[in-house]
Order: C-alpha cells, then structure tokens, then sequence
C-alpha cells in the first residue's frame, strides 16, 4: 500500500504538484520525461453550478486496484517512476482531485503511460462522486466514453454499460 | 456460510454500510446478488437487475459469476466515477 511503496496516496489534504515532481525525480539522473496530469473540479457539471462535491472510496480496495494499474503500465512502457495521489471526501469548485505523474528517459513513454493510468483511473478504481449543486445533490455518473478511452489501450471496461439513468432514492425517515 | 456484504456511494445510502449475510455453498456474486434483491422494498430497488451494479470479491473487481467462500467480502456499489 501507500506505506510500502510510496506509489498510491489516498488522502484528504491537497496536494503540490512541484513538490510531488521534484520528489519523484529525485536521485534519478536518467530522467529526461516528466508527464504530469491533474484532474480538478469544474464549477458546473451537465448545465448545473457546482459549490462541491464528495469523494467517496473503498478504502483497502482502492489502493491495490491502483498498486495493480501502476504495475500494468510498468509492463507496458519504459518508465521509470509513477505516482497516483487521490483526494477524498470533501473538495471545493477548482479544488484538485487527482494527480498522475510519470517519469522516464524519453517522453512518449512518459505521455502515454500517464494518460493509460488516469483511463484505468476512471473506470476501475472504486471511487465515487456526489455533487452539490444549485438543484440539489447528485451522484455522478458513470461515462461510456471513459469506457471506450480504456478500450484504446486494449482492456475492456464496461464500468458505465447498462447504467440506469434513474436516480436511486436515499431511505425516507 | 457466511459472507460480509459493504455497500458504497448510493447503495451505501440506501442500504447502509455493511451486512453478514449467509449463502448457500457455492453460490455466486451474482446469486448473492439476486437473493439480496428478493428481499424487496429497498434491496430490491437498489440491486434489482434495472440497475446497473457493479461487484468486487476480496477487494477486487470481479464479475458475477464469482464463487464465493466462507468468510469472503463482496462490494456492491454503482458504476465508478473518480479522476
């Protein structure tokens, strides 16, 4: 997990996009490619404004769901270090989500892994978010079109197939 | 035999965190699934096959034809949405 690697952090706190690309390339003078994408919150959302939203996870599950991504894109292109940081719980409009950083010697291997982890991301680690808007709150969902940037790389997803559009109702009192 | 059942995000709403729920021997996730929704009322409306509901065994993805064991702890929760 987090503690054995130092890949994944799952975390409430922000994050430091420098800081985080000066540690990962630390020490490593065959670094010539740092890739970097970091996802944040958009103030609306299907034509609704958006104040915040929550950010729900499988804690245990998550971080070796991740742990296991980092390992595919280890196999797959010639990188030298990655590192996943996601945020959790409560996140403001314009608040950062999620990190993914990638080094390594050249920069298509860099580009391309880092785009593979954050389509992974998307569709097969267990995180979920409700939004709070002007209308009220909401749980997002799922995309087909994340589903077929998976399907890109070779892996199928089918995480948004069949999802139904009507809203489940939270218990009454 | 006994298996742990966690809930997320809107399951978790309607269904609550987490349940021990006893199966037959060599059921699967998706039986576990169906026996869950027969109990009606919200089971039924959160796990019914209208919607879409995605599954893990032991922490990982899986697909409902998963064979469950003593002691196993299946997810339940919708399609996922993070990045």
């Amino acid at each position: 997990m987090t503690a054995a690697s130092g890949r994944v952090r799952i975390q409430h706190e922000d994050f430091d996009l420098g800081a985080e690309v000066a540690r990962l390339r630390a020490g490593d003078g065959g670094v010539g490619a740092v890739a970097a994408f970091v996802g944040t919150v958009r103030d609306r959302s299907d034509g609704r404004a958006v104040a915040s939203m929550e950010l729900e996870h499988y804690p245990g599950m998550t971080e070796a769901a991740i742990e296991a991504m980092i390992d595919q894109a280890v196999a797959r292109f010639d990188i030298r270090a990655a590192r996943v940081i996601h945020r959790i719980g409560e996140l403001a409009a314009r608040d950062q989500i999620v990190l993914v950083a990638v080094t390594s010697a050249h920069r298509g291997d860099a580009f391309q892994a880092c785009e593979f982890l954050m389509d992974y991301l998307k569709t097969s680690a267990p995180f979920w978010k409700k939004e709070a808007t002007d209308a009220g709150a909401r749980w997002v969902d799922a995309r087909v079109a994340d589903d077929a940037a998976l399907a890109r790389w070779g892996i199928e997803s089918g995480n948004a197939a069949d999802a139904a559009p009507a809203p489940l109702r939270p218990p009454g009192p | 035999m006994k298996v742990e059942v966690r809930y997320f995000a809107s399951l978790r709403e309607a269904l609550g965190g987490a349940e021990a729920v006893e199966v037959g021997a060599g059921a699967d996730v998706g039986a576990l699934r169906d026996a869950l929704a027969a109990r009606g009322g919200r089971h039924a409306e959160a796990l019914g096959r209208q919607r879409a509901v995605r599954s893990a065994l032991n922490r990982v993805l899986c697909a409902e034809s998963a064979t469950l064991h003593e002691g196993d702890e299946v997810g339940f929760f919708p399609p996922v949405t993070g990045g």
